[in-house]
């Protein structure tokens, strides 16, 4: 048995394809017949550029124009008139191998490349290997795995696997994935969870382990996993599978049901969205709104600002596809433990207390209007709502509602549509917003208890500091009461009231949050059908008699121990 | 002939535009260049113009020779003063 990191649950047995990123081994060849080699490089280029433009298309198809847009430079790359006369010219005249020709005129592109100043050009070294890594595989006769073309089921091995590599895979016939790097939040480990594929990562040496012909069996939710199992361990997975499996099935009848307690409270179940790839479990999953939609990661992993155009292109994807499922969509958080290299933020003493979020926005208004003016735009599109993060007191929500109008009145005068029925609110998760939620109540629509950031802010504990884990506990009282009493300000002045932290599918605070009058509740959508069986089985009667002892008790850990029991 | 244009769109000669612009001149017969400063790039050549290292704000000639030099030129410095069609 070994064992890795448990990255995304479920259970796999299959055969496995290891894929290698290896280092090709070109060795320099005389080549008196220029010809034949001139001709064997244009059929490996003309292979690889109908690989790549499939490539595109599939991209093109499931991620959208922007992401596929990499590949029509690389496909320029690829029939580049200036890198072909060289390789053609090493050909010709000092009689080599096209393969080495290659290699080094392809040296010294990467070379100039990896020489540039701007970050952003250096990174594009590894765009021209990748290219030309593909074409040298033609030359030498080393099949590509392919990961679109996949036609068996496999359990995928690698060192790690790539984003384009989890983009063009075809799902259907992937089972699992194992790799040596990566840690419960690398992007496999991302993709294995959004994709619900079973996967076990941080093996480190899994690779080297292995050889193509053999089968393994996977547990993705202990992180263990055994090479060539023999017949009574191989009974033991696949009775594991069928249990995992039938547990999955029997919460699918839960699917178009409404989640109502037995005396007729009704909690919407929403959706988090991070991107437009959580789509499909959202609706596998039968999410009925989302309620979070955070939208930094349309901010990451670049180097400039997305600009208007951008931002209304992806919104409005998204808005189209959830058709009129309302989307909450949050402003810009970022900040804190989240930076953007581009916006050059100096470091900060106490980044969580400083510049991040609605503050950086009001701040920076061009960042915050071109966000704003792209969602209004995109409005017109579906049935979206606008909740702005990090707000502390009334000025900054004044603030941000300003400029919230001031965008619709440029699009008003420059004749631009958007709908005139956003609903506008708030995230709860800064407790001197809490406390005058009596007051902030009368200038939103709704509010959003992000209860990861409420809980740090509250018990006064950085959330990713170990040394004071253990004081970073969802069932703190003063927290509970504080929860409560935004539920409660809600509820007296008319406002809707959801919690979207990653606590609102925690089986033992469920009951607590339908007692106090909560909603919605906003998680990952896999927890969704789960919460909705337990609803299904709770009377609010009784969460409310649950929720009112919750606040009498004193410490965290009576608090723990009397949810468990009533669960 | 030639035309001197100013780079205008915030991420400058990136791999998005840069492909289009590639894209665009590969239309063309004329001989495309691109000449910044000492340096001359071949317009068709999306790896020489990246490696021009171009950011927002910096002039760049573009000078073509050929029987549609005019129309090539026109085009070309229309593409780069609209920040390539991306905003």
């Amino acid at each position: 048995m070994i064992t890795g990191i448990a990255a995304s649950p479920g259970i796999a047995i299959g055969q496995i394809l290891m894929i290698k990123n290896d280092q090709l081994n070109i060795s320099k060849l005389t080549c008196k017949d220029s010809s034949a080699q001139l001709k064997k490089l244009k059929v490996a280029i003309d292979q690889s550029v109908l690989e790549l433009q499939a490539i595109q298309e599939k991209a093109l198809k499931e991620l959208g124009a922007e992401e596929a847009e990499i590949f029509s430079a690389h496909l320029l790359l690829l029939q580049d008139p200036e890198i072909l006369s060289q390789v053609n010219q090493m050909i010709e005249t000092k009689f080599v191998n096209a393969s080495w020709a290659i290699e080094s005129v392809v040296k010294d592109v990467v070379t100039m490349f990896e020489s540039m100043d701007d970050e952003y050009m250096k990174a594009r070294a590894t765009d021209v290997k990748d290219v030309f890594t593909r074409v040298l595989n033609h030359l030498e006769g080393i099949t590509n795995t392919d990961l679109s073309k996949l036609d068996s089921d496999v359990i995928l091995i690698c060192d790690d696997l790539t984003p384009s590599q989890t983009a063009t895979m075809n799902k259907k016939y992937v089972l699992g994935f194992l790799t040596n790097q990566g840690g419960k939040t690398s992007h496999s480990a991302i993709m294995a969870r959004t994709m619900e594929i079973p996967a076990i990562v941080g093996l480190s040496s899994i690779t080297n382990k292995v050889k193509n012909s053999d089968i393994i069996a996977l547990n993705g939710s202990t992180g263990e996993l055994i090479i060539n199992p023999s017949d009574q361990e191989l009974d033991e997975f696949k009775a594991l599978k069928n249990k995992y499996q039938s547990g999955l099935d029997d919460l699918k009848k839960f699917i178009g049901k409404k989640a109502t307690t037995t005396d007729g409270f009704t909690t919407v179940l929403a959706g988090n969205l991070g991107s437009y790839q959580d789509l499909e479990s959202f609706h596998q999953n039968d999410a009925e709104s989302v309620g979070l939609y955070r939208t930094e990661f349309l901010y990451m992993d670049r180097d400039s600002m997305p600009t208007e155009n951008e931002q209304y292109e992806v919104y409005s994807k998204v808005l189209k596809s959830l058709t009129d499922k309302e989307c909450v969509i949050r402003t810009l958080d970022i900040g804190g433990d989240k930076n953007l290299p581009y916006l050059k933020i100096k470091n900060e003493e106490n980044p969580f207390l400083g510049y991040r979020a609605i503050r950086l926005c009001l701040k920076q208004t061009d960042i915050f209007k071109a966000q704003l003016r792209a969602l209004l735009r995109a409005s017109v599109h579906g049935n979206m709502a606008i909740m702005f993060p990090m707000i502390s007191c009334l000025e900054e929500l004044q603030m941000a509602l300003q400029t919230l109008d001031d965008c619709k009145s440029e699009l008003e005068n420059e004749s631009i549509p958007f709908s005139k029925t956003i609903k506008v609110g708030m995230m709860i998760e800064v407790p001197s917003a809490a406390l005058i939620t009596d007051v902030l109540a009368k200038y939103v629509d709704f509010f959003s208890l992000g209860t990861n950031d409420l809980t740090q802010y509250t018990c006064a504990v950085d959330r990713n500091n170990p040394k004071v884990q253990e004081l970073y506990n969802p069932f703190n009282p003063g927290l509970l009461r504080l929860i409560h009493m935004v539920a409660k300000n809600a509820n007296e002045k008319n406002i809707n009231v959801s919690v979207c932290g990653s606590v609102a599918h925690h089986p033992t605070l469920v009951p607590f949050f339908i007692g106090i009058g909560i909603n919605k509740l906003s998680m990952s959508a896999m927890h969704i059908l789960k919460t909705k069986e337990q609803i299904i089985n709770l009377t609010k009667s009784t969460c409310e008699k649950i929720a009112r002892e919750v606040l009498k008790l004193e410490t965290a850990e009576q608090i723990e121990n009397y949810l468990l029991e009533n669960q | 002939m030639r035309q001197a244009v100013t780079i205008l769109n915030d991420e400058g000669m990136h791999a998005r535009p840069a492909a289009l612009f590639v894209k665009a001149a590969t239309n063309f017969k004329s001989d495309i260049n691109i000449i910044f400063g000492e340096k001359i790039a071949n317009a068709k050549s999306i790896m020489s113009l990246m490696t021009l290292g171009l950011v927002k704000d910096t002039e760049i000639i573009i000078s073509a020779v050929g029987i549609d030099e005019q129309t090539a030129i026109d085009s070309l410095t229309d593409l780069v003063k609209n920040k390539f069609n991306l905003h």
